[in-house]
């Protein structure tokens, strides 16, 4: 039907594929700045056009059919949510194409196994090996996204949820995978498909059960743990199969995830271990989340708000995830133009863990026109707080608590904050004094120099803007 | 490929990989992930060579179902990315969207 003209491993084909992994790699070099990170996207898809491409080619491909109904449904559904997704849930839309990445591999890996014994078994280590490991990350990335998935989505509870002997029956599913491996890489003469698929289910669970119990607040981690997984598993695909472009490409996946998770753990002064295994939330929280008696704090309306604002030079606006929930970020864009129109600067302060993946807030705000040039990181942005006239947070909390440097005892201490209470004044949009993810009072909302605003922060900021324009 | 010229890549590979997306800001990570989702589609040639050579039922159907996940990564992965790279460039550009169908 098609040209049929490349060997399978031939040198045509890896010349091909060592092509298309050059400008992944490439692309992924543009991607360092937003000016050409566009293009670097670009060049990355030409890469996987020139990857699929070569494997279409490969000499003896058939079931034509099946190839090209299942590229037009995949392409249909991922061309769809491409297009609907909101920002505010490109969380959700990562995790399930983690899910979908790392189902196609223990698939993938399901089919070696079955092609290795319909050849009469004796699969050789070199190939059994990476399979196994295949089949095993393919299948926990695939559970745990889905759990990630619906718990963003808010199909399940965003709260920890566990099981009674939960880490008992991890290490037991563990082992038992660890041992059924084992088994079949013994038995490699004649490798048992039950078996294999035991392992695929274990691992299913497995995926299931380290997922649950923990909290929306380290979604950001989890995802990119998950991401990184997805990595691993492909590039034991690429071993497996003994596909150059598959060990490059998971590879790359794979470095990008862990340097993300390791980023997202040190922005939350925890470490991976302790947000997997703990469930946060669920852990006591010592010392701090005892005192519920109400403090004295300072309350102020819009028009009060819009008049510290307006008589500022500098401003910084400090936006968390509440301000994604309230779907805020176009209100607070203007509020900042108002205030630019009178001279004003105004930067915005990130976290790295604001919103539920690493870089969300950045891109919330981009797409309220936000300049990049005004999104500054918290390390860039912490020296100028005490000359910041008027800092403003929105929709954030634990990432602004002054105990996680003053008080050793909380449970947030040593995580790095935005310093907002160095500030001359602090305004604070929140719907109520309840605490955040960490479940803990935040002793910036009752400094001397602190205003509440208590409203929803669309609401707001909209009533502020309109406020600075009737000054 | 010889098992150690395949670990050699992949360390290779590793090395490379850290270099490069260490320096991407945290500005662009979340298209960063988008976009590691996407090249993790590569999983698709796997899915393709699976249907591409299968002869039993339960064959087509693992097969098809791994090129339909690869796809999804691969489309919607490229597609959301440029969505949202075209947020932080200042003036949108009109779209040029039609190239980047994963080769399909």
């Amino acid at each position: 039907m098609l040209l049929a003209v490349l060997k399978p491993g031939g040198d045509a084909a890896t010349a091909l594929y060592i092509v298309a992994f050059s400008l992944f790699i490439i692309g992924l070099k543009r991607g360092t700045h937003p000016t050409s990170a566009k293009q670097g996207n670009m060049i990355a898809a030409v890469g996987m056009a020139v990857a699929v491409a070569t494997t279409l080619l490969l000499d003896g491909m058939g079931n034509w059919g099946l190839i090209v109904i299942g590229l037009a449904v995949g392409s249909a559904i991922g061309f769809v949510a491409s297009v609907r997704v909101q920002m505010t849930e490109m969380p959700q839309m990562v995790a399930l194409y983690n899910g979908v990445g790392g189902g196609a591999v223990a698939l993938i890996a399901w089919s070696e196994l079955r092609h290795g014994i319909s050849l009469g078994g004796d699969i050789p280590l070199e190939e059994l090996i990476p399979t196994l490991l295949a089949a095993v990350i393919g299948s926990v990335s695939f559970w745990g996204s889905n759990i990630a998935f619906a718990k963003l989505q808010d199909l399940i509870p965003t709260r920890p949820l566990s099981v009674p002997g939960q880490q008992v029956i991890n290490a037991v599913l563990l082992v038992g995978i660890v041992a059924a491996c084992v088994d079949i890489a013994v038995n490699n003469g004649n490798p048992s498909q039950a078996l294999f698929i035991g392992i695929l289910i274990a691992a299913a669970l497995l995926g299931n059960l380290v997922v649950l119990p923990i909290g929306g607040a380290d979604m950001p981690v989890v995802i990119s743990l998950l991401n990184a997984f997805t990595g691993l598993s492909a590039a034991a695909a690429g071993f497996a199969l003994d596909n150059v472009a598959l060990i490059v490409a998971g590879t790359l996946v794979g470095s990008s995830g862990t340097i993300l998770t390791m980023e997202m753990a040190t922005a939350m002064n925890r470490s991976v271990g302790n947000i997997l295994f703990a469930g946060f939330g669920g852990a006591p929280a010592s010392g701090g989340g005892g005192s519920t008696e109400e403090r004295p704090h300072v309350s102020i309306g819009a028009q009060d708000a819009a008049i510290k604002l307006a008589y500022a030079d500098t401003v910084v606006i400090v936006p968390g995830y509440g301000l994604a929930v309230a779907q805020a970020q176009h209100a607070i864009k203007e509020v900042a133009d108002e205030l630019e129109k009178r001279g004003v600067t105004v930067n915005y302060a990130i976290h790295p863990v604001a919103g539920r993946m690493p870089g969300h807030m950045n891109v919330l705000l981009a797409e309220a026109d936000v300049p990049y040039e005004q999104l500054r990181e918290m390390e860039d942005i912490n020296p100028e707080m005490p000359r910041t006239d008027v800092a403003v947070i929105v929709g954030a909390n634990d990432v602004t608590n002054p105990a996680a440097k003053n008080d050793p005892d909380s449970p947030i201490a040593g995580m790095p904050i935005i310093e907002v209470d160095q500030a001359q004044q602090v305004i604070v949009i929140k719907r109520s004094l309840s605490p955040g993810f960490a479940g803990i009072d935040n002793d910036l909302f009752y400094e001397a120099n602190t205003s509440m605003l208590f409203d929803d922060a669309k609401k707001a900021a909209a009533d502020i803007a309109a406020e600075i324009q009737n000054l | 490929m010889s098992l150690m010229t395949e670990i050699a890549i992949l360390v290779l590979a590793a090395f490379v990989g850290f270099e490069v997306i260490s320096k991407v800001p945290t500005t662009l990570h979340t298209p960063l992930m988008s976009q590691t989702n996407a090249i993790h589609g590569i999983v698709m040639l796997g899915g393709l060579i699976v249907v591409g050579y299968a002869n039993d039922p339960l064959e087509y159907v693992i097969g098809t179902i791994a090129v339909i996940f690869g796809a999804i990564n691969i489309v919607g992965g490229f597609m959301v990315t440029d969505r949202m790279l075209g947020m932080f460039s200042k003036k949108p550009k009109p779209k040029a969207d039609a190239d980047k169908k994963g080769g399909a």
